[in-house]
C-alpha cells in the first residue's frame, strides 16, 4: 500500500509517497505524478517514506520525469529512502533523475 | 539473466524436474499484484533466517518481486487467477529460489535485460533480478507447470 500525499508549497507541488510503491500502487502513484507535472508547476516528490519500490515504481517516475522535461517543468526527488535508492542506482536513474538530500534544498531549487 | 537458456535437470525416478537442497519454505499465491507483499514479506523473512546481512536480504527481495511480477504481467498477461509457487531452499552457502508458474511455457530466448543508455518507462526487471542475484536462468519445470525461473544467492 502507498500514499500519496500532494501539497503546495512555494508554487511547488510537493509529493509525499510513503509506503512500497509496487505493481499494485504504482498506477496510483503514476497518476498522481502526471497530473501534478499536467499542471505545469515544479514538482518535488519526497521519498524519504518509500519502504520499497519496484521497477514499475520506477517506470512511474520515469514517465513523470520524461512528461516534465517534455513541458520544460521541474521534476525532482528529493530524501530518497535508502532502499529505494539502491533500486534508483540499479537502473542507474541516480544519474538521471534530480535528486536533493533534504526537502529544504528540493525546494530552494524546484522552484 | 546472462543466459535465458532452459537448463535440462537431473529427474529423480518418477521423472519430475527435482528441486535440490534443503527446503526452507513454499508458498503458493494467485497472480495477483496484492500477493506480491506477501510474497515480499516471506523471501525476506527467510532470507534473514538464513543469516543474510540487510543488503543481501534487499537484494532478494528485489530479485524474486521481479520475477513474480513477470510472471504476473507476461507469463499470465495479468490474469488474476494463475498460481504461482515461490519455493526457497538452503543448498550450502547460497539459497535458492524457484519461481514456478502454470502458464504456457514462455521463449526464453526473449528474456534478456534491456540497454540502460535508453531512458523509458519499463523492461527493468530482468536487469534487477541479474543485479540483484548470482545467477539466474530458466529450467526444465515440474510436471504440469509452465516454466521455472531459478535464481541463487550466495549467503552473506
Amino acid at each position: 500500500m502507498v500514499n500519496c500525499e500532494v501539497r503546495e508549497q512555494d508554487g511547488i507541488a510537493v509529493v509525499a509517497l510513503s509506503g512500497d510503491v509496487d505493481l499494485e500502487s504504482s498506477p496510483r502513484v503514476r497518476d498522481v505524478l502526471l497530473d501534478c507535472v499536467g499542471a505545469k508547476r515544479p514538482v518535488l516528490v519526497d521519498m524519504s517514506r518509500v519502504t520499497y519500490i519496484d521497477s514499475s515504481g520506477v517506470a512511474s517516475l520515469v514517465e513523470a520525469h520524461q512528461s516534465a522535461r517534455k513541458t520544460k517543468t521541474t521534476f525532482a526527488l528529493a530524501q530518497v529512502s535508502q532502499s529505494a535508492m539502491r533500486v534508483l542506482e540499479l537502473a542507474r536513474l541516480d544519474k538521471v533523475f534530480i535528486i536533493h538530500s533534504s526537502l529544504a534544498d528540493g525546494l530552494r531549487n524546484a522552484g | 539473466m546472462a543466459e535465458a537458456k532452459k537448463q535440462t535437470d537431473k529427474r529423480g525416478s518418477s521423472g519430475r524436474a527435482r528441486l535440490d537442497g534443503k527446503r526452507i519454505v513454499q508458498i503458493r499465491i494467485d497472480s495477483r499484484p496484492e500477493a506480491l507483499r506477501l510474497v515480499r514479506a516471506v523471501v525476506g523473512e527467510a532470507a534473514d533466517l538464513c543469516g543474510c546481512s540487510e543488503n543481501c536480504v534487499r537484494d532478494i527481495v528485489i530479485a524474486v518481486d521481479e520475477a513474480c511480477q513477470n510472471v504476473i504481467r507476461h507469463a499470465y498477461g495479468g490474469r488474476p487467477n494463475g498460481e504461482i509457487l515461490v519455493d526457497i531452499r538452503r543448498e550450502g552457502d547460497r539459497i535458492a529460489f524457484n519461481i514456478i508458474d502454470f502458464a504456457d511455457p514462455v521463449d526464453v530466448s526473449k528474456v534478456k535485460p534491456r540497454s540502460l543508455e535508453e531512458l523509458r518507462p519499463g523492461g527493468l526487471g530482468i536487469h534487477f533480478i541479474s543485479e540483484c542475484m548470482d545467477d539466474a536462468r530458466f529450467r526444465t519445470p515440474p510436471d504440469g507447470a509452465g516454466n521455472r525461473l531459478w535464481m541463487v544467492k550466495r549467503i552473506e
